[in-house]
């Protein structure tokens, strides 16, 4: 077997990838906890825990760039490692969404959440659960189950809905719960968006082990564009 | 879309004696492109190299089966001048070897033995700045070949190779015996070159192939060690989405 330190030195991307990856989960969930709990403390410690993500990212990316130059990278050693500069960009925006979330808990001061938090973290369970199991399949390769994650973006979507319309509900009940309403409304945005993100690690998977790019995002542009 | 073909091995089998040395190559050579050969050692790359220009006539026991086409006809057929294929199919090897005569002499040679009536001067100033040699050299052609750099050697022998006008150029690791900054002035080169020649150049160094090929055929030890082709493509083909595991392994220092 040829070429050991080179595998050795992937190897070690792939481990980091799947530490940035439980990071951004670990910072998801604590978030939406703190946020449930108006724990501003806790929010502080995500602002400086995606310091360490950043700086991860950046890491991993200066190794890549050091594969790259030495190794020549080919065929799926180079998909591999393209891919890696994508999914690395992915969860350190993950990880914002994350801080996002801590930065609307802090803005909120003292103010009571305008109703206890259910939907929001059963949310944040599912985007965290997503993006553990897109990491797996990441790190094994497995085309199937990073095909079959992106389907559950439905989910995380309905739950957005549902928390959507809930608050316009208090808000037209009372207009002048609109600013309390809407930081909660942007905390879901936020892992709306995240969830969407994980569908892009599930196409790079599948890229870099078939060579095919698939688009798996499950909502079309007529769903997004506004009705007739 | 398929391209116009230079020339192409069909059903070609290569032994030397009793040794099965090629086995059943269908290869595609198109015109005015680079085509690589790459792949582990003994795999019958130079062989294969050689055989599009019968040098192997040259080697004791070597016997060729199949086809080279090449214009419409069989290079092997019986009616074929190989001293006619070898002008039309140039070659150049791995090591420069420039006759030990002045650099002018060296392009005007092959010229002059087949007979040619025009302007010498003019033939070997073109051949020279064809091969991005002139400006070096054009104050010296009366010196000795062997007094060049080695690079500049390769260039020369690439020169010669051209002054000739053949249609195809075979290269066997043009390079191979080069500093990294002369590699990159024949690789170059080589890519000039494919605006009016087309180029088959087997080498060891696959970043070469990468870098300098439009098509990679990728060669690789067969049963009772027999050189087979694994996979030809476009090189961004191969070097990015080989089919072929076996493609893959070489190509990422698996094996070889």
């Amino acid at each position: 077997m040829l070429r050991k330190s080179f595998d050795q030195d992937l190897q070690r991307v792939r481990d980091d990838v799947l530490t940035l990856g439980s990071m951004v989960e670990d910072a998801t969930l604590k978030a939406v906890a703190a946020l449930k709990a108006r724990d501003l403390k806790a929010a502080r410690e995500i602002l400086l825990a995606d310091k360490e993500i950043n700086a991860l990212r950046f890491s991993i990316e200066s190794q890549l760039m050091i594969l790259i130059a030495t190794q020549q990278p080919m065929a799926h050693d180079l998909r591999f490692l393209a891919s890696v500069f994508e999914i690395i960009s992915e969860l350190e925006r993950m990880g914002d969404y994350a801080k996002g979330i801590a930065i609307i808990n802090l803005r909120m001061g003292d103010e009571p959440l305008l109703k206890p938090l259910i939907d929001l973290p059963r949310m944040a369970e599912k985007c965290a659960d997503m993006l553990h199991r897109a990491l797996t399949a990441f790190m094994e390769e497995d085309v199937t189950t990073a095909r079959a994650i992106p389907q559950e973006d439905d989910e995380v979507d309905a739950l957005y809905e549902q928390i959507y319309r809930e608050l316009m509900t208090f808000i037209i009940a009372d207009p002048k719960v609109i600013q309390r309403a809407n930081w909660l409304l942007w905390a879901a945005h936020n892992l709306e968006r995240l969830a969407d993100r994980v569908t892009n690690i599930c196409e790079r998977t599948v890229f870099i082990a078939t060579g095919e790019i698939e688009e798996m995002d499950t909502k079309s542009d007529e769903d997004l564009l506004p009705p007739e | 879309m398929e391209q116009p073909l230079a020339i192409e091995a069909r059903n070609l089998n290569i032994y030397y004696g009793d040794f099965h040395a090629v086995r059943d190559v269908n290869l595609p050579v198109y015109k005015n492109k680079i085509t690589a050969i790459i792949g582990p050692s003994g795999c019958g790359k130079s062989t294969v190299l050689r055989s599009f220009n019968r040098m192997n006539d040259l080697v004791p026991g070597a016997r060729v089966e199949g086809e080279v086409r090449y214009r419409g006809k069989n290079i092997y057929d019986p009616d074929v001048d190989p001293v006619e294929v070898r002008r039309r199919i140039g070659m150049v090897f791995q090591k420069p070897n420039p006759f030990p005569k002045s650099i002018y002499e060296n392009v005007a040679w092959g010229a002059r033995i087949n007979g040619y009536q025009g302007d010498m001067d003019e033939l070997v100033e073109t051949s020279l700045r064809a091969a991005a040699l002139w400006d070096e050299v054009k104050d010296k052609l009366g010196q000795s070949g062997l007094s060049l750099s080695g690079g500049q050697q390769q260039r020369l022998c690439i020169a010669r190779a051209i002054a000739v006008r053949p249609d195809i150029i075979l290269m066997d690791e043009p390079a191979s015996a080069l500093d990294p900054i002369a590699t990159l002035k024949i690789e170059d080169l080589m890519r000039d070159l494919a605006e009016q020649y087309t180029i088959i150049v087997v080498t060891h160094n696959m970043q070469q192939a990468a870098r300098v090929s439009h098509y990679t055929a990728f060669f690789n030890l067969g049963p009772q060690r027999a050189g087979m082709l694994e996979e030809f493509g476009p090189t961004e083909k191969i070097f990015t989405m080989p089919e072929k595991k076996a493609t893959e392994d070489y190509i990422t220092g698996r094996f070889g």
